[in-house]
């Protein structure tokens, strides 16, 4: 009979992205992790080219969040306002493979700590981990363009991603991250054209595109997945099309966007047909990552450990495939 | 392969007679091209046509029901590969396995809290789908048990699993009327066949390699069983993926008729977390059902959030009637709340002003279904938009209450809405309607 498998060639290829740097490279970090480089959709190993498995963070914060959850603070209560020890315990104990450091407190609203104590818990987080770093901001413009100045140039060398530049607000940190050679992150709010657009402006800025990461926008399962999901497999296939102003890696947020809604914080006692709120703490982050990655991310940041450990076996399985049966 | 409009147009009468309800055949022959409308609806079209037609006329991908009544399962008649293109029609079927072996009375408590399991989200009943009845090692006499059990205590939809043709064939009597699937694990042989005839039983066929599964589906057809399900078996979820994704592509993309059948995914995984991760894997790549080792609510929980999001249409933001609500009972002085018409903020909000236990009104404003924060950065509900709104719907008339509590990740609009809306105070409430009960409790909020 003439079955035979239905292959779809594509012209375009994902940028290829390295985050870290040793010290032959300048930096002091261990190991590099490239994250990119596919030229077929995600996982399917039959007909393109996936030569690096999609890599896994964590968070760590300089200052404990609101509302921080009970499942969480379980796993993290001894280090929890300690970055550089909870980096640690992220990077020995629960695998991941790099580092996020929140800086929330750095926001005028949250705390106004200065550009200075930011680059100095990022430099404590640098020294207890070996793995390469991701630095994460937030939206007060003014304020972030100070603080993330400062952070690059502390960091100089080390090729952290820096997390991240808005079409409305790119040019001060995209100057710093050329400056002293870091990476960045291309945040747009869900939109194929945005992503495009504000990719577009940093290459007129002669950022190099080796360099840029897409963050598409992580909405939580159950509270706008169903657009991040659609987004992402729409630019993936505009970038594998050969779209190059799309062809990027993408990061996704499941354990911050995850520990921010309901459904990880209220017991089976008060919800009873939620379940388990151990398992489903769980569960949410999982089913988050696993549709994410399934759109195509490659740079995914966790929250909960037993969804850490969940999502990084299953990667490998997806990884192991290199054949269609 | 499909035909182009033009093509289809050339094998119509070309008499304009309308009877098929569009104006022109050439109208006419472009939905049936798009696959929205059956060549039946044409009564004056030839036999050629319809042999020239028939293959490319049939859906890419069979509907297949199982179970009747309001709860029968309905998978199939796919027409996209990614929910963007268009939408994906039926959503997955979930489905929870119970084996023989276990004692009656697990069983039978398990069957009646998996068919008392409904849970609501956003506006919706969500419930598990089928019963996955699995002889096991058990003998006959348990299994026919369980299916009674099932039969009595459930309504729900069944797939029996049995490699012992003799339980099988008694077991489809018991439910000769309730047009269940039979999961075949192997082979399959005449005899098989022969228990899907004359009864409304849908067959799962199971593959270890693509060749095999097709043998088995022609084996099928041949037999003359068009419901078919089909289940290729993958040693790990890469290969899950990448074969899911195979069969869909050959039934959409080249019309390859042997593959083109929903597809079964069995989950098997020794803890919840690893259920979760494969379950959610193969609900967004094309497991039309997904049979489930155990009945866990909190991974129910999940995959129905999951699941209503992979399977909304994404032309439209599901939302709600614009208008003013009753939350409880309401007076003209109790509290008044302001959010959007997205469904899920509305649900969210109203879900938390009730559990709170104040009765109070809620203004839902028309923001074209989308969420606070989207809606205020596209210009939907600003102050202008609201106050607009809340004359439109003649609030002043229907409350006496002159103060409203706006969403507090809005806070920035109060100012405004303030100036536009004379005569009223404007509270910033919290951010996340979770912390509305905490809230009421405590401000003085009417
Ligand atoms: C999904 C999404 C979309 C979807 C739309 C979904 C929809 N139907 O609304 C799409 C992709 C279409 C979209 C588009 C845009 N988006 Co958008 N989007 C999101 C996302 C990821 C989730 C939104 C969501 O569904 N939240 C869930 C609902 C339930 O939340 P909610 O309505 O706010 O309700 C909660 C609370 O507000 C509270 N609440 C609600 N009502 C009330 C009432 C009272 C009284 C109280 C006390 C509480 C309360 O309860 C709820 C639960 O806690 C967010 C980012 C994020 N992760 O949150 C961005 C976000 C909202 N989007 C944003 C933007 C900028 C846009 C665009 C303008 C981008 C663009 N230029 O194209 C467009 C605007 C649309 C347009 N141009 O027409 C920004 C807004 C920035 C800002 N702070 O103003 C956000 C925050 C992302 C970001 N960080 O940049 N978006
Ligand atoms: S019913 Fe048939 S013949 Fe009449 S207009 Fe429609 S397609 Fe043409």
């Amino acid at each position: 009979m003439g079955f035979e498998i239905p292959i779809e060639k594509n012209s375009g290829k994902i940028a290829e992205v390295t985050i870290g740097a040793t010290s032959e490279q300048g930096g002091t970090r261990s190991n590099t992790i490239t994250i990119g480089g596919s030229t077929a959709l995600p996982f399917l190993f039959f007909e393109g080219e996936h030569p690096n498995r999609p890599a896994l963070a964590m968070e760590v914060f300089d200052k404990v969040p609101a509302k921080y959850p009970e499942a969480l603070l379980d796993y993290y209560r001894d280090v929890i306002d300690k970055p550089a020890d909870m980096a640690k315990k992220c990077v020995e104990q629960y695998g991941a493979e790099l580092i996020s450091v929140r800086l929330d407190e750095t926001h005028p609203e949250k705390g106004d700590r200065s550009a200075d104590e930011a680059a100095d818990v990022v430099r404590q987080v640098l020294d207890s981990v070996k793995v390469p770093l991701i630095i994460t901001g937030h939206s007060h413009y003014e304020k972030i363009n100070v603080v993330m100045k400062k952070v690059c140039e502390v960091t100089a060398g080390e090729n952290c991603l820096i997390n991240y530049v808005e079409t409305d607000n790119y040019k001060t940190i995209a100057a710093a991250c050329m400056a002293y050679n870091h990476s960045i992150v291309a945040q747009s709010p869900i939109d194929v054209n945005m992503a495009k657009q504000l990719n577009i402006l940093l290459s007129d800025m002669n950022f190099p595109s080796e360099k840029i990461v897409i963050d598409p926008l992580t909405g939580a399962l159950g509270y706008g997945l169903e657009y991040t999901y659609s987004i992402m497999e729409r630019i993936r296939n505009d970038g594998l099309a050969g779209d190059s102003m799309l062809a990027f890696p993408m990061i996704i947020n499941p354990g911050y966007e995850s520990s921010r809604v309901k459904e990880v914080r209220v017991t089976e006692e008060e919800y009873p047909d939620w379940g388990d709120m151990e398992l489903r703490s769980a569960y949410w982050e999982t089913a988050t990552a696993m549709s994410l990655l399934s759109a195509g991310s490659e740079l995914i940041v966790m929250y909960h450990p037993k969804a850490m450990e969940t999502v990084k076996k299953h990667v490998d399985e997806l990884y192991s495939a290199e054949s269609g049966n | 392969m499909a035909l182009s409009g033009l093509e289809i147009f050339k094998l119509l009468p070309k008499t304009n007679c309308k009877e098929c309800g569009v104006p022109t055949c050439m109208a006419f022959a472009m939905k049936l091209a798009q696959k929205k409308a059956d060549l039946g609806e044409c009564p004056h079209a030839s036999e050629e046509a319809r042999a020239a037609l028939g293959a490319a006329s049939k859906p890419p991908i069979r509907l297949v029901k199982i179970g009747v009544g309001a709860r029968a399962l309905e998978v199939g008649n796919e027409t996209v590969m990614f929910r963007h293109e268009k939408t994906f029609f039926h959503q997955t079927g979930l489905a929870i396995r119970l084996n023989a072996s276990e004692d009656e009375e697990t069983l039978v408590s398990k069957i009646r809290e998996i068919e008392n399991y409904t849970v609501d989200r956003v506006g919706e009943q969500l419930k598990a789908d089928l019963l996955f009845l699995s002889q096991d090692e058990a003998g006959k006499d348990a299994f026919l048990k369980l299916i009674g059990f099932a039969k009595e205590h459930s309504t729900k939809g069944v797939i029996l699993d049995s490699r012992d043709r003799e339980s099988l064939t008694a077991g489809l009597e018991i439910l000769k009327a309730d047009r269940p699937a039979v999961f075949l694990s192997g082979d399959v042989s005449d005899g098989d066949f022969e228990l899907a005839k004359n009864r409304s039983v849908s067959l799962i066929i199971t593959g270890e390699s693509f060749e095999s599964l097709e043998s088995r589906v022609e084996k099928a057809k041949k037999a003359g069983i068009e419901d078919l399900i089909l289940n290729l078996k993958a040693p790990d979820l890469g290969r899950q993926f990448q074969n899911n994704t195979i069969l869909r592509r050959s039934a959409l993309k080249k019309n390859y008729e042997p593959f083109g059948y929903p597809l079964l995914t069995m989950v098997e995984a020794e803890n919840g977390p690893d259920r979760m991760a494969k379950a959610s894997v193969g609900l967004c790549k094309y497991a039309s059902i997904i049979v489930l080792p155990r009945y866990d609510k909190a991974l129910l929980y999940t995959l129905f959030a999951l699941r209503q999001n992979i399977f909304t249409d994404p032309q439209k933001p599901i939302q709600v009637e614009p208008k003013l609500y009753s939350i409880g009972d309401p007076t003209p002085e109790s509290p008044v709340f302001l959010t959007t018409n997205f469904s899920l903020t509305f649900f969210l909000v109203s879900g938390e002003i009730e559990n709170s236990g104040t009765s109070a009104h809620l203004v839902v404003c028309d923001c074209e279904g989308q969420s606070v924060l989207t809606a205020w950065a596209a210009g939907k509900f600003t102050g202008e938009t609201i106050a607009k709104f809340i004359r439109e719907i003649k609030l002043e008339e229907q409350v006496k209450t002159r103060r409203l509590i706006i969403p507090g990740f809005v806070s920035q609009i109060s100012g405004d809405l303030e100036e536009k809306l004379p005569g009223w105070e404007i509270l910033v409430g919290c951010q996340e309607a979770a912390d509305i009960p905490s809230f009421v409790k405590s401000v003085s909020i009417a």
